[in-house]
């Protein structure tokens, strides 16, 4: 299967599971092709494990075409690697070079506890979710395109924002380990539509409140996320869920 | 929990009262820089040590000036206190570690600790002598007519008990004034080094935190905007992380080389 010639080392961090430590493992892996993915490397390095009778090394992968947000790997140091807007799994080998060291982690938050080796558990997302990340009413039939106008403003800036995949690379790449990037995101999607006018601020109020639950940190501003982000959501999403909240809070006519 | 103490204990509200008490104080930098300035006027420290006298018993001001102190401590401990809860937030540390965020911005603590420290040092200086001990009264006879002032040392054993003795004589025209000397007292610890060292050192810790600080308030109340951001970044870098604290460390820089050339 491998047909390249890149020989590599690899550092990976394997651990169980949650309860006992972990530690970095080094692998060479040869014959890579520059042409293949990061996570392709990787089935190659498993494969071999397998057939060696060793533990293959888990890592969360679903979609492989940057949409799904599953991949989740901290590559020297930066969440889904050395390239911008790219997820680990559109990432490919023609980004590093022959006898490169590659070190790869999992996810680092007390939020996101490691399952096993890369694997995280980003189960706290999907918690804030279902505190208020949707619109609760029955859309019915298909309204007619132009019955309610949008302005195309708002409509792109909803549409950027919704292009959040919820992978946790902001969380993984903000020193504080705060979610207020994917919170940011998932509120002003609907924030900037009619659609979630009804629960506006009610939603802003309990996705906070659960973000803080979970334990991630408090946003310091420091930019890290939107920099890493592979869906490049904007520091101004942040700016907006403040509003958002502090605005709910002071409006809100529950004592 | 009522709806304030809950939302001012969430993170966001956490964040918004760094801001607001971070503002504060940049705004006390500001009237803090420009009173100072009196220090490089020529008049034997008569603008400066009057200044230091209405800054400390006008009614207005010295409420501020608790409310100063009460921020500065608040915003001290409660910026440790975040950053105690974010280093918990990531538990485990990475082995490797590429940041794409600007050195400020991530050693707010560590700059906030040193200027915390700095400015323990600068009350004890100046603050606590200028309330708590004997400093030397300085007489400041000016001629209303000519505009000049001339600068007499009182004797080492003169006391008075108001903290400004101010007499006019309409007839003869001279305007006399009796105020403890603060000025010389500054102009006395910059002929130290390693003052003025500490100073310097204390104006980078400014520089740096309010480099990030300033803008980073106005992200924190929500005020991100395509027009006026890159204003308030400029002002950000500009005045805060340049302007300030290039001002105030000219102040022991000047002190110190006006000993060196002998006054
Ligand atoms: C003249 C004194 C000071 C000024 C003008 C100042 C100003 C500011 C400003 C404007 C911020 C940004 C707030 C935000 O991002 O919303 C900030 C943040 C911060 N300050 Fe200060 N500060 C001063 C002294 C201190 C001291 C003495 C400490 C600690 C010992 C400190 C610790 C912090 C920390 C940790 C942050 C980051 C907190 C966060 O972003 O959540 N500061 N400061
Ligand atoms: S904001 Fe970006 S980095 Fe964070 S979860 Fe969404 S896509 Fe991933
Ligand atoms: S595997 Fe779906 S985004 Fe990478």
């Amino acid at each position: 299967m491998s047909e390249g010639n890149m020989n590599l080392t690899l550092k990976v961090w394997r651990q169980k599971n949650a309860k006992v430590n972990g530690s970095l493992e080094t692998y060479q892996v040869n014959g890579i092709s520059e042409d293949m993915s990061f996570l392709e490397m990787f089935d190659v390095l498993n494969e071999r494990l397998v057939s060696e009778e060793k533990e293959p090394i888990a890592f969360d992968h679903d979609c492989r075409e940057g949409i799904c947000g599953a991949c989740s790997m901290y590559i020297n140091g930066r969440p889904h690697g050395p390239l911008e807007a790219v997820t680990t799994c559109q990432l490919h080998m023609r980004s590093f070079k022959d006898g490169d060291t590659i070190v790869v982690e999992p996810w680092r938050a007390t939020a996101f506890p490691v399952v096993k080796d890369l694997v995280v558990d980003r189960a706290a997302f999907d918690r804030i979710i279902a505190a208020g990340g949707y619109v609760s009413v029955n859309t019915g039939n298909a309204q007619d395109g132009n019955a309610i106008p949008i302005p195309k403003e708002e409509a792109d800036k909803a549409f950027a924002a919704a292009a959040c995949i919820g992978c946790g690379a902001c969380v993984a790449a903000c020193k504080n380990a705060s979610a207020m990037l994917f919170v940011s995101a998932k509120v002003s999607q609907l924030a900037l539509l009619p659609q979630g006018q009804p629960e506006r601020e009610e939603r802003a109020i309990k996705m906070v409140a659960q973000m803080d639950a979970e334990g991630f940190g408090n946003c310091t501003n420091t930019g890290a996320c939107a920099i890493e982000c592979p869906k490049e959501i904007s520091l101004e999403n942040i700016a907006r869920l403040n509003r958002e909240y502090l605005g709910s809070s002071i409006a809100s006519t529950v004592a | 929990m009522s709806w304030l103490t809950k939302t001012l204990s969430s993170s966001i509200g956490k964040k918004v009262l760094m801001s607001l008490t971070g503002l504060f104080l940049c705004t006390f930098l500001v009237v803090h820089l420009s009173g100072n300035l009196q220090l490089f006027y020529k008049d034997g420290g008569y603008a400066f040590n009057t200044y230091a006298v209405f800054m400390t018993s006008f009614p207005p001001i010295k409420v501020i000036s608790y409310a100063n102190y009460f921020f500065i401590l608040f915003h001290a401990f409660w910026g440790l206190y975040l950053e105690y809860q974010n280093r918990k937030a990531r538990s485990v540390r990475y082995a490797v570690v590429r940041n794409s965020s600007s050195w400020s911005s991530r050693n707010m603590a560590i700059l906030g600790t040193v200027l915390l420290v700095y400015i323990v040092v600068h009350m004890g200086d100046f603050w606590y002598k200028y309330h708590n001990e004997p400093l030397p009264y300085v007489q400041y006879t000016s001629d209303v007519r000519t505009g000049q002032i001339v600068a007499n040392e009182m004797p080492s054993t003169y006391t008075q008990d108001v903290k400004k003795v101010e007499i006019s004589d309409l007839e003869t025209g001279v305007h006399l004034v009796i105020v403890k000397d603060l000025y010389k007292e500054v102009a006395r610890v910059f002929q130290n080094p390693l003052f003025v060292l500490i100073y310097i050192v204390g104006m980078f810790a400014v520089a740096f935190h309010l480099y990030h600080g300033f803008q980073s308030a106005f992200q924190t109340l929500g005020w991100n905007h395509p027009k006026y951001t890159p204003l308030v970044r400029g002002i950000s870098t500009w005045i805060f992380a340049i302007l300030i604290p290039i001002g105030f460390a000219a102040m022991p820089i000047f002190f110190y080389v006006k000993h060196l050339m002998g006054n």
